[in-house]
């Protein structure tokens, strides 16, 4: 079981959070069209390398974090605050 | 067996193969018990394992092969061993040469019927053209009528013994237990090289959980000569007298996952049956050493055919004489060692034919038992035991788990693992690695387990250790006759050549059509010869040929244990213990424990519409919402406008998704300038919670808004029915009731009961007059039976889930997840009066949008049944041209109201016109019809009783 670092917590196993996927950019509401609304909500690229995705240490501080992964070798590059930038 | 279970007809047995002590031996004979066997009664020393017992009094036949009901015997006498698996009590699947004996245990045979001793479906045998590979796939295909009928030929060929759902389960068997370890080095297999490595590991300043599979430390030392014993001996006191090593035995490392999470299985606990040891490891040691494997030719499953490892097991640790006169077909040291235990203790050794000169066995003839071995050449021997010492498999089922992949080397005729692919942090030393004398294992475990110690530490630091030697070694993996390949699933050499004639000639092809490699023994026996075979078929080498995936679990694990113990927790309002002793029916709804009903539903719901009762809500969800940003974050995950709401006003809300499904609603009301309490359903208290969170702490980290969840901080009673201002009023100190001061949908806060702090909020799910009461959760109680006790005389009652989920459809007022579902957009919902789609933003406005310029959408709506006497079940279908589905009922209740049924329903956009007739099949079969009404509120539309 991968072990994520959280900033606030230290190194925790994943079952500690939820893992809410790919980050993928809010199109502006106000003048996304069907298609880019519905990417948006249900198409992602599940890449094999370097993603960035969302989590949330459900069972610890509660904050939602932006993390850098390896999907191949699980390395974590980087973890942050989400909203603290770094996103796309 | 019809001659009862008791076992009192025959005499017990006695230890007729018992031989004198032994200096390693593992029992205690001055402890001696009896358990049952298929109902006789056998005696055993205190360490014996059930089959060893059974052997000590000469049984030789543990069970019925899996296909061809062939007895057999032992082979390993280790877990592995495919032919002993038993039925201890209610408990399938117990490996009889490991699991202990103890005193009266009802041990079994497996899937024999009738009886062990005659087994019908040993006519199998005469009927092998029927079994060929993949009979499985080939058989029992056409006419698809008669699956159900295969199915039940098939579930006799089933593994696995019985446990029964309606026997009561002993207290042990449900006793499973988990724990969490982080300890620097886990070393898996406690023999020479693992205890050397444990040690050195700990010396070193680690801590230390050695895990060993069997039941004492010692490895293959365990049942050696009298050097071995002092060695082991020594090692044993070394790791005892080391601090820092935990030891756990008759345990296994099941898997290895990221980070070194490691699986822990642990047997053999006192109080608990099995425990769960979720191991995050600095520092992997596989030290699992080697198996022995079989021999393939004919009449290798007869009961008396041993592998050389079985029968010094046999003899060296519990004392047992395998057979009077044997054979042994010996290829290395250990089949020479096994003839040398075998002769010490007076059995005739006939004849050692020794594989490194070219020796062979042809066949093995025997009734039931080995009678008479063929040797290369066509000599016969007369015998009752043939040992085999062919060669040896390394389990290196946790290393490929790392990364590791096993190379085939020819010169030691075994696949070994290339480490060099191995993640820093697991390391491997011992026989799984190579050979050498106990002094070169200890050198290599001693230094492996220094090497883990520095990289807990220090990754960087990482040095590589030195390899092992290896021995040169006989590659022979099977004879000139066909025999079995993998005994628990009954598969021949021959099955494995007719898979590659058929086309199957890729070992992973051959083992799913044959299923070799796939029963309890999980390949650790007889994976080597089926890829020796099928290389020799395809006419390929073996290491072109290539080795099958092994995968976790590295041995079988109970449900239970994964499982785990049942700890479910339920939540309970203040007043819940209340409601128990007066007779409430409890209902576990989500998380919470609760009243469903304390008599008739009915009755209550009479007594909410022309008087007043009370029902303990505490469940619904709560948030406190502070700060200067909090009407920018209700408009945002609200469907309806939030910007204007005075100090003192509630609001009811509607949540949708960005995909605009419904997920939540409920009520907000703003108690002060900056300050707002959230309530949401119950069920999605906690979901909605992190919804919230959410937004604030990705898209709208500036705003100023603190959530904070006070759903259990109070307890929360709602008082319904004509006569609730008039009870209220008895209790509030400093809140002016009346309709002009405190009108509907308004909030006040003041002093209850006494009870300083606590919101008041008027509003109405079940249509009547009514408030919601929330009173700092320590006075829940004493609030709720002030209300009942200052209430007497107005007949106040409570009331439970059933009469507010009546009194709500009755009012029309949806309940999310009942009358939505994970696809329900907002205006398929009734909402449309609701959502402001000329709002800037909120959550599901574009999927809102499109929903509303489409139109084709389902609705919900009233439906009012022609027989009123009819009470459709939910989830009842509405059909239209006799079976075209158009929509369901999504609740249904007999309305005391109205002494009539009510229902919502979900219908397709054509027929959600009020007045528009509708039918709705029952689950009976029979169709009655239906109106749509023109409200979704069937008592009070106007909503006159709520406004009182
Ligand atoms: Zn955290």
């Amino acid at each position: 079981m991968i072990l994520l670092p959280c900033p606030w917590c230290g190194p925790r196993a994943a079952d500690e959070y939820a893992y809410l996927g790919e980050l993928t950019p809010r199109p502006d509401p106000q003048r996304a069209t069907r298609t880019e609304w519905r990417d948006y909500l249900y198409l992602r690229a599940n890449l094999a390398g370097w993603t960035t995705e969302r989590w949330y240490h459900r069972m610890g501080c509660r904050r939602y974090l932006t993390v850098q992964r390896h999907t191949v070798s699980n390395d974590v590059r980087s973890v942050a605050a989400a909203g603290s930038g770094g996103e796309p | 067996m019809s001659r009862g279970d008791g076992g009192t007809a025959v005499s017990p047995a006695v230890m007729s193969m018992r031989l004198p002590s032994q200096p390693g031996e593992v029992i205690d004979r001055h402890t001696r018990f009896t358990f049952r066997w298929n109902g006789r009664r056998y005696p055993a020393f205190d360490g014996d394992t059930i089959a060893s017992a059974l052997a000590a009094c000469g049984e030789r036949v543990f069970s019925r092969s899996f296909k061809y009901h062939r007895p057999r015997g032992l082979l390993t006498a280790s877990f592995l061993d495919p032919g002993c698996i038993v039925q201890v009590g209610d408990e399938p699947n117990v490996r009889a040469a490991h699991r202990l004996a103890e005193p009266g245990l009802d041990v079994r045979s497996q899937d024999t019927w009738p009886s062990l001793a005659f087994d019908v479906k040993a006519a199998n045998q005469l009927f092998t053209r029927f079994l060929p590979a993949g009979f499985y796939y080939k058989t029992f295909i056409r006419p698809h009528r008669l699956w159900p009928a295969y199915e039940r030929v098939l579930e006799r060929f089933a593994h696995g013994g019985s446990t029964s759902a309606h026997l009561p389960v002993p207290e042990r068997l449900r006793a499973y237990d988990k724990r969490h370890a982080n300890p620097d080095v886990v070393v898996a297999g406690g023999g020479p090289a693992g205890m050397a490595a444990a040690v050195a590991a700990a010396r070193a300043g680690a801590s230390v959980l050695l895990v060993e599979e069997e039941q004492a430390l010692g490895g293959h030392l365990r049942w050696g000569g009298a050097d071995e014993l002092a060695a082991m001996r020594e090692l044993q006191r070394r790791v005892e007298q080391t601090s820092g090593i935990e030891v756990l035995t008759d345990s296994v490392v099941l898997g290895r996952y990221d980070g070194n999470w490691l699986a822990v299985l642990q047997r053999g606990l006192p109080q608990v049956h099995e425990r769960l040891v979720k191991a995050r490891a600095k520092t992997l040691v596989v030290a699992a050493g080697l198996i022995e494997r079989p021999y393939v030719f004919a009449g290798n499953d007869l009961p008396g055919v041993l592998l050389s490892t079985a029968v010094r097991r046999l003899v060296n640790l519990h004392a047992v004489k395998p057979g009077e006169r044997a054979v042994i077909l010996s290829a290395n040291p250990e089949g020479d060692a096994a003839a040398a235990d075998l002769e010490r203790v007076g059995v005739t050794v006939a004849h050692v034919e020794d594989v490194r000169r070219g020796g062979d066995v042809v066949r093995v003839r025997g009734r039931g038992r080995v009678g008479e071995v063929q040797l290369r050449g066509g000599r016969r021997l007369e015998c009752d035991l043939l040992v085999t010492a062919t060669g040896w498999t390394a389990p290196v089922s946790l290393l490929t788990m790392a990364g590791a992949v096993p190379e085939y080397d020819p010169r030691a005729a075994r696949f070994r693992p290339d480490v060099s692919r191995l993640p820093g942090d697991v390391l491997a030393t011992g026989g799984i690695l190579g050979d050498g004398s106990l002094d070169e294992l200890l050198a290599h475990g001693e230094a492996t387990g220094h090497e883990a110690a520095r990289r807990a530490r220090d990754k960087a630091a990482a040095v590589p250790v030195p390899a092992l030697s290896v021995q040169p070694h006989p590659e022979c993996f099977h004879g000139p006759t066909h025999g079995f390949v993998d005994f628990s699933e009954d598969v021949s050499s021959n099955d494995l050549l007719t898979a590659v004639e058929e086309g199957y000639d890729s070992v992973e092809l051959v083992k799913r059509y044959t299923t070799a490699t796939m029963g309890p023994t999980q390949g650790k026996l007889e994976s080597v010869n089926v890829v020796a075979i099928v290389a020799e078929a395809t006419g390929r080498t073996i290491t072109q040929t290539g080795t099958t995936t092994w995968r976790p679990p590295y041995a079988p694990v109970t449900l239970g244990a994964l499982a785990g113990p049942v700890r479910e927790p339920v939540r309970r309002s203040p007043m819940q213990a209340w409601h128990e002793r007066h007779g409430a029916i409890p209902l576990v709804a989500g998380a919470w424990i609760r009243p469903d009903a304390y008599g008739d539903p009915a009755d209550e719901v009479r007594a909410v519409r022309e008087g007043v009762g009370i029902i303990d809500v505490t469940p619904i969800g709560k948030l406190d919402l502070r700060g200067p940003d909090v009407p920018k974050l209700l408009n945002l995950l609200y469907v309806n406008r939030w910007s204007k709401l005075d100090v003192g006003r509630v609001r009811y809300g509607v949540m949708c998704g960005e995909d605009g499904v419904v997920i939540d609603d409920g009520v907000t009301g703003r108690l002060g300038a900056e300050h707002y309490l959230m309530s949401t359903t119950s069920s999605g208290a906690a979901a909605v919670w992190e919804w919230v969170e959410s937004w604030l702490q990705t898209e709208h980290a500036d705003w100023q808004v603190h959530v904070t969840p006070v759903t259990t901080a109070y307890a929360s009673v709602n008082i319904a029915g004509p006569r609730s201002r008039q009870l209220l009023g008895r209790l509030v100190e400093d809140v002016d009731l009346s309709p002009d001061a405190f009108p509907y949908m308004h909030v006040r806060t003041g002093r209850v009961a006494g009870v300083d702090g606590c919101v008041v909020w008027r509003i109405g799910f079940t249509g009547e007059l009514s408030y919601e009461l929330h009173a700092p959760a320590s006075y829940g109680l004493h609030v709720w039976e002030s209300l009942l006790d200052r209430g007497q005389d107005l007949a106040v009652r409570p009331f439970g889930i059933e009469a507010q989920r009546i009194l709500r459809l009755e009012k029309g007022h949806l309940i999310v997840g009942q009358d939505t579902d994970g696809l329900t957009r907002a205006f398929s919902a009734g909402l449309d009066g609701l959502v402001k789609l000329d709002k800037d933003d909120f959550l599901g406005r574009p999927e809102l949008t499109w929903q509303a310029e489409n139109k084709g959408h389902a609705r919900l709506v009233g439906l009012r049944l022609a027989d009123g006497s009819v009470v459709p079940d939910e989830g009842s279908q509405l059909v239209a041209d006799g079976s075209r589905i158009c929509g369901r009922v999504t609740s249904s209740r007999h309305s005391p109201t109205l002494g009539r049924a009510v229902c919502l329903a979900q219908v397709t956009a054509s027929l959600a016109k009020p007045g528009t007739e509708v039918t709705v099949r029952l689950v009976d079969g029979r169709s009655v019809t239906a109106k749509v009404t023109e409200h979704l509120a069937q008592v009070d539309p106007e909503g006159e009783r709520l406004r009182a």
